[in-house]
């Protein structure tokens, strides 16, 4: 095959040639499109747990795949096969379990659950300590809970779920991994190590405890009722953003490989842009500049330029803090044109699916691209005079969408946007 | 076109010490390795040597929000950024991407034990954890054990303000995050690159995970290949990061070159089947080509039983002057144990200590990495 496509900067096109996706409105694209258009929550009164004492008491969860209780792992690889097996299956690349390309995989960082701690410490006479867990552990009567909470145990089920090739990667960017996810995969096929890539976002670590921590850190919303409604990018009560749980997963392939097969492109990751934040530790710099930059990166990586972008699938969280820098950080490198540039949070209907939130949202990024429709963000009752944006407000609206950047911003100063665009026009 | 990578910095702290210097004599010596018996009974662990954090981690505040394993690696990355010159260097910093292999944050054991007790009695469980997890918590502790956030504080502490990405995934993410770097790097999608991982050993809930699935080795320490009585890990608290860059970038810069890293890689061998693992060890080194008599092997083996024997045999078959399994030194470090093997190997060659080595690594539970260094 001789490469006959490249970039504008020498580089192998990365063209996308299937798509999938689970979130608590649904499985699969047809019922998430369907919804999110539809400007429908998945947002919840969460069942999962008993939610006495807790500030925060709902979710956008993903109730419907298992009967019996599960960890965090268990559902995060559940999610992820049904992505995976959407955007596979899309592609008809490689057959059943012998995908020929490599893996990258965003993943929540797991740890042992309360339930198994507390079957360890069954064993135990007297007070519980870590000892007593060990010696509990010592008679590997528990062995299952070894690969269970090891943090590349999702990923090379995954692997030997689809079998990818080489070493599955797993990684965490925090908020932004299912971007960093996918931008490993573009950086791969550009350096011609594989012609085809797997790459996954998956979160399902909505438990008593993760709640907690994000609550403790005051980062979630209140308001409880109704829990539809407390999901509200951009406005001016926004209070916090809600967890969700969900999987986005994309076949990459080299444009050339995809098309020498006969593959429908969906779309191409035209650039990605990445910077770090060394201002602080959950907040970020005052002046944006990583966040622009990090967007002012992906378009020159993608040889595009601000005027070129049709919308914005916004990080849009819903906390007081990102909106608002995120609007900042735009309205820099858009200028003027922002105030008439759609931007809209799939957070609003879906919660943050933290892990998984990059790859979710540029699988809804890529169907805007192709059904010329842009969801809405939703809840938008209260704006925010002091971030004046067209926010596709509550209701979905009808465009021509070409070329989207999508935003992912994370704990730890990780800022990551892609810049995804429509299908070459046939020559 | 690819660009040939060199190592330009490397930051190594362990229960040996810290510093290159240390690591050399150690490698020259074979010095009797730092094993505590007692603190962690039955499980052997080797206890970092005390560090004065002020030296790479200036403000107590920095300190209080970082658990142990992100003090370490952020020292660690600190070292080597002062050996390759760039602590000063805030244009450097500004385009240094940065790749960490890392687990996660440390349980509050003592928290968890008094849950833990509690919850047996408790009427309502479910209420019980709720109200003691929203009290007893504290804060900030999820941000000291976020995987990503030893990256973070590395660029919060020493202003290192390019991108990061965290792997995770145990051993294997520190063969990757290697491998990525490298990739990254001789392909010209980065010019300069950080990478490395931290481990901390002396905390029960590794332990505990570890154990679960029957992987530590009790008792007293053995060397890595010869622990047939008693299989398992004998885990070390250590830290490596390295400052990757191209070859033609380190000497416009005028940077002193300690190694050549000549090739990174890494697959996934199907452990079910005998043997697998070798196989794959041996594949990999094959794709670097002839390995030279005089090369040094240092491996990253773990001691666990079945795959520590494959990659014995995988060295056996190198024609190599000399092998060094690197958990006879510091112990085994999970995520920091393949950048450990690859620092303890270019300090080798930066000491002439020989002209060509190979790193090999098998993963406890599954994946394997190997890497070539050269001399620069």
């Amino acid at each position: 095959m001789s490469a006959q496509h490249r970039d504008s900067k020498g580089r192998p096109v990365v063209a996308v040639t299937g798509l999938g996706v689970v979130t608590s409105l649904g499985q699969g694209k047809q019922t998430n499109w369907e919804a999110l258009t539809a400007g429908r929550s998945g947002i919840h009164r969460i069942e999962r747990f008993p939610i006495d004492g807790l500030r925060t008491t709902i979710a956008g969860t993903v109730d419907f795949l298992f009967d019996a209780p599960f960890t965090a792992p268990e559902l995060s690889e559940k999610l992820a096969t049904l992505a995976a097996e959407e955007a596979v299956s899309q592609s008809g690349l490689g057959s059943d379990g012998d995908f020929p390309g490599e893996l990258f995989m965003a993943v929540p960082p797991v740890e042992m659950e309360w339930p198994q701690k507390q079957e360890l410490a069954q064993a135990i006479d007297g007070d519980v300590d870590y000892d007593g867990l060990l010696r509990a552990a010592a008679t590997h009567k528990h062995k299952p809970m070894h690969e269970l909470f090891l943090f590349g145990g999702v990923a090379d089920h995954i692997a030997d779920r689809f079998g990818t090739k080489g070493s599955p990667i797993s990684l965490s960017t925090a908020c932004s991994s299912g971007a960093t996810a996918i931008q490993m995969g573009v950086e791969a096929i550009r350096r011609g190590e594989t012609s085809a890539a797997l790459c996954v976002g998956t979160d399902g670590s909505v438990h008593a405890e993760a709640l907690i921590r994000f609550s403790l850190l005051s980062a979630l919303s209140t308001q409880n009722e109704p829990p539809e409604g407390a999901s509200k990018p951009f406005s001016k009560n926004r209070d916090g953003f809600v967890m969700g749980e969900g999987a986005g997963a994309l076949v990459l392939e080299d444009y050339d490989h995809a098309l020498a097969r006969g593959a429908t492109i969906l779309g191409i990751v035209a650039g990605c842009g990445e910077r770090g934040d060394g201002f602080h530790r959950t907040r970020s710099s005052p002046d944006g500049k990583p966040a622009i930059l990090a967007m002012q990166d992906a378009l020159a990586d993608a040889g595009l330029t601000p005027d070129d972008v049709d919308y914005i699938n916004a990080h849009g969280t819903s906390t007081p803090e990102n909106d608002k820098m995120e609007a900042m950080s735009c309205s820099a490198v858009f200028g003027e044109r922002m105030a008439r540039l759609p931007i809209s949070s799939n957070k609003s209907m879906i919660g943050h699916t933290l892990t998984a939130a990059g790859a979710v949202e540029a699988v809804i990024s890529l169907l805007t691209i192709a059904n010329g429709r842009i969801p809405p963000t939703i809840n938008y009752n209260q704006p925010d005079a002091a971030i004046a944006l067209d926010v596709v407000p509550n209701t979905a609206r009808d465009a021509k969408v070409r070329t989207v950047i999508s935003n992912s911003f994370g704990f730890g100063g990780q800022n990551t946007c892609l810049v995804l665009t429509a299908p070459p026009e046939p020559a | 076109m690819m660009r040939d990578v060199v190592i330009t910095g490397i930051g190594l702290a362990s229960s040996l010490g810290e510093g290159i210097e240390t690591h050399a004599a150690a490698l020259a010596s074979s010095v009797a390795p730092i094993v505590d018996t007692e603190s962690f009974a039955p499980y052997p662990v080797h206890r970092l040597k005390p560090l004065e954090l002020d030296r790479q981690i200036p403000k107590k505040s920095d300190q209080r929000q970082m658990e142990p394993w992100q003090r370490l690696g952020v020292y660690a990355a600190g070292l080597a950024l002062d050996a390759a010159g760039l602590k000063d260097d805030a244009e450097a910093k500004s385009e240094l991407q940065v790749i960490v292999a890392a687990g996660g944050g440390e349980r509050d054991h003592a928290v968890d034990s008094a849950i833990l007790t509690g919850l047996r009695g408790a009427n309502q469980p479910g209420a019980f954890l709720n109200e003691r997890l929203m009290g007893d918590l504290r804060p900030t502790l999820f941000l000291a054990q976020l995987s990503n956030l030893l990256a973070g504080n590395i660029a919060i502490v020493h202003g290192v303000t390019g991108a990061s990405r965290t792997f995770m995934g145990e051993e294997q993410a520190g063969v990757d995050a290697i491998r990525t770097a490298h990739a990254r790097v001789a392909s010209s999608q980065a010019e300069i690159m950080l990478v490395g991982g931290a481990y901390n050993a002396e905390r029960r809930d590794m332990l505990l995970l570890l154990e679960a699935g029957g992987y530590l080795r009790k008792g007293d320490f053995a060397p890595v290949f010869e622990r047939q009585d008693v299989p398992g890990l004998i885990t070390g608290s250590a830290a490596a990061f390295l400052v990757l860059e191209s070859t033609e970038r380190a000497k416009a810069r005028g940077a002193k070159v300690l190694a050549g890293l000549s090739h990174v890689a890494a697959d996934r061998a199907r452990r079910s089947e005998q043997g697998a693992v070798e196989a794959s060890l041996r594949k990999l080194v094959a794709g670097f080509g002839t390995v030279s008599s005089s090369a040094l092997v240092i491996s990253a083996a773990t001691g666990a039983a079945g795959v520590t024997s494959e990659e014995a045999s995988a060295i056996a078959s190198l024609p190599a002057a000399k092998r060094v399994a690197a958990g006879d030194l510091v112990g085994h470090s999970l995520e920091a144990a393949f950048p450990i093997s690859v620092a303890l190997a270019a300090i080798a060659l930066a000491n002439d200590q020989a002209s060509e080595a190979i790193v090999t690594g098998a993963g406890h539970w599954r994946g394997e990495g190997a890497a070539r260094l050269v001399k620069a």
